[in-house]
């Protein structure tokens, strides 16, 4: 086990790349400590396997560096790596039993056969598969192979990660439930580094204790969930993370004030604006938005009930601003208005968090 | 709601029955009247019965035919088929390459049969064809046409290159179809090279392999037109196969009678025998 290190990691797939759009991973610097739950959270495409496969060695950077601990394994072949995965699609080998499958990656490692015999006992347990062990994996349903992938991802003790890549796509809902309780139950229990990829945001934050929002190959920011929500860096994490996503108000800044069309709007990083000449944009998420007597004039749209509360969307112009209210509230039918919490409303540069 | 009853429908399935009836029912129907009946030339026929059944069943022409021809297959599916998963195994897969040894491995399926004898047969010729020319000035004292286990050296050996591509290519579709995920769990797992083989590469390869093992067994047992022109069954008998046997007492001796019987045994033994293959594989598959 150990913390693992990205140093000025870049990839790119083809062999002369050019100008910044070729690169698959671009430019990126993390750290991740031993033992933590982390996400890899972004839309397909955004450089997430890349990275998942540079760390397990299945695939080698053009550029930088990965340090397991202070050992650079960069170039090492996976299986000197100490790691583990578990992929998207079940990967099971057809003609062993489950039983023979969740104790490949033991005895592939010379692992004693008794101990072996107690390590797949405890997976099978967790996995649920105590009841099929002797079945031939080929026979079983998709959820079924899915649970021998993460069985065998499970199986060995003492390695430095288990990378999660996309691992419940395949399993119906109930069950994605409750194998993502389990695998942060384990974590809890087993305390190995666990990197876990996927472009779902309820698996992500309620995974990791940290989680990585990326897109187009880069980081946009890393940090707890509570920091990806009420702090978002980049307009993209306010607007991926949380549902519905962050309002993004296009504004004007002039003199340290903000204003939209012609009302000025309180921020919370109104005294890092500056002098800036940029893009700027406001925002504030549903859950910080409300109907006042006096504000943003807006119209109601349309209002949806999640049975919970109301999500009501509004038109300022073409523009939607949509509000997260209590199911008893009040609906204004016309010349609505809208506060936003000032604490929790932001102005952006060109995308960026200004600070 | 009424159900409408058209018989007319037949009419678009005619055509498939007409070409089935005249390529395979009609003959094979002719065949079997034959098999039955005794005839002295005039277009007379009388009824024999299962006599030529009884006398092809007890002649040792027949058993000895039957053994080399089981011989010949057995030994070129034992070669053909591990030579061709190696080689399968060994081509690249992507890059500019893989055109270029797929159309490598198509030329020996695209020659004619008889030009396959034909060069084979000039080839390996003692005095004037490399191959045998070669054997000879290293040391070899090897005439396919006069001794027999060079006759059957070359036998095999012509079939061999012709036809392994066969198994290449069916082998090297089932290897291009397994994902990447596989390899790279295997990799994940500290699966040895072996152990790849034995458990991704080989499973994933059964359904292709058990089709190309049927066709090469049907496609060997019934095979005529490349040994008649190399060896044309000799030196002496120690070459005929069954069919080279069996046009020898159709249209050699003109023994319609027990050429028919034969033929009906010969065809029931590739039945037969592959069905049982085909059913011990997909049961095997089921488990």
């Amino acid at each position: 086990m150990a913390k693992i290190t990205l140093n000025d990691l870049r990839h790119s797939y083809m062999p002369n790349p050019q100008n910044p759009a070729d690169y698959a991973l671009k430019r990126l610097d993390l750290e991740w400590k031993d033992g933590g739950a982390y996400a890899l959270l972004g839309p397909s495409g955004c450089g997430k396997t890349t990275l998942l496969n540079i760390i397990s060695g299945l695939l080698i950077p053009s550029h930088g560096k990965v340090l397991f601990g202070e050992q650079d394994v960069t170039r090492l072949p996976t299986d000197a790596r100490n790691i583990a995965q578990v992929f998207q699609f079940p990967v099971v080998y057809d003609t062993m039993s489950v039983y023979d499958n969740l104790a490949f990656p033991l005895r592939n490692r010379g692992v004693p056969e008794a101990q072996v015999d107690k390590r797949v006992r405890t997976i099978a347990e967790m996995t649920d598969l105590t009841g099929m062990l002797k079945q031939r994996a080929s026979g079983l349903t998709a959820d079924g192979k899915q649970k021998i992938s993460l069985g065998r991802g499970l199986v060995r003790e003492n390695v430095n990660a288990i990378m999660f890549d996309e691992p419940l796509t395949v399993i119906d809902p109930h069950l994605k439930w409750l194998l993502r309780s389990k695998l942060k139950e384990l974590h809890q229990k087993l305390g190995t580094t666990m990197i876990y990829v996927t472009h779902d945001q309820t698996e992500a934050l309620t995974f990791a204790d940290q989680v990585v929002v990326m897109k187009d190959g880069e980081v946009v920011q890393s940090g707890t969930p509570i920091e990806l929500f009420e702090k978002p860096q980049h307009t993209f994490v306010g607007h991926f993370i949380g549902s519905p996503g962050m309002n993004i108000i296009p504004c004007k800044v002039s003199g340290g004030e903000v204003h939209v069309g012609a009302r000025k709007i309180e921020v919370s990083n109104a005294s890092k604006l500056g002098d800036r000449n940029g893009t700027f944009e406001l925002g504030v998420r549903p859950e910080f938005t409300s109907f006042a007597a006096a504000g943003l004039a807006v119209r109601v749209a349309k209002v949806t009930d999640t049975g919970r509360n109301k999500i009501v969307d509004t038109r300022l112009g073409d523009l939607s601003i949509k509000l997260l209210v209590d199911n008893g509230a009040a609906i204004p039918s016309d010349g609505a208005h809208l506060a936003f919490d000032t604490a929790r409303t932001q102005v952006y540069d060109n995308g960026w968090l200004a600070e | 709601m009424n159900k409408t009853v058209n018989q007319k429908a037949w009419f678009f399935v005619l055509p498939v029955v007409i070409l089935v009836a005249f390529n395979a029912l009609i003959p094979l129907m002719t065949v079997v009247n034959y098999s039955v009946q005794e005839t002295f030339g005039d277009n007379t026929f009388f009824w024999s019965g299962v006599r030529w059944f009884e006398q092809i069943l007890q002649s040792d022409r027949f058993w000895a035919s039957l053994g080399r021809q089981l011989f010949f297959t057995f030994t070129i599916l034992a070669i053909e088929v591990p030579l061709g998963v190696a080689i399968a195994l060994t081509m690249p897969k992507k890059g500019p390459w893989v055109s270029v040894c797929l159309v490598l491995m198509a030329l020996p399926l695209l020659i004619p049969w008889n030009v396959v004898g034909a060069m084979w047969n000039i080839f390996a010729l003692p005095d004037i064809g490399l191959l045998g020319k070669l054997l000879n000035s290293i040391g070899f004292d090897y005439n396919y046409t006069r001794q027999t286990g060079d006759a059957w050296f070359t036998l095999i050996l012509m079939d061999v290159w012709h036809w392994t591509s066969l198994v290449v290519l069916l082998a090297y579709a089932g290897l291009v179809s397994i994902p990447d995920a596989y390899y790279q769990a295997a990799l994940i797992d500290g699966a040895s090279k072996w152990k790849i083989f034995r458990f991704i590469q080989l499973p994933k390869m059964k359904r292709v392999l058990t089709i190309a093992i049927l066709l090469r067994f049907m496609d060997s047992f019934n095979i005529y037109t490349e040994p008649v022109v190399l060896t044309g069954g000799g030196p002496g008998n120690s070459t005929t196969l069954l069919s080279i046997d069996l046009v020898k007492i159709a249209l050699g001796q003109f023994d319609l009678g027990p050429a028919a019987a034969m033929s009906l045994i010969y065809f029931l033994i590739i039945l037969l025998t592959s069905w049982i293959f085909y059913t011990l594989m997909m049961r095997n598959e089921e488990q």
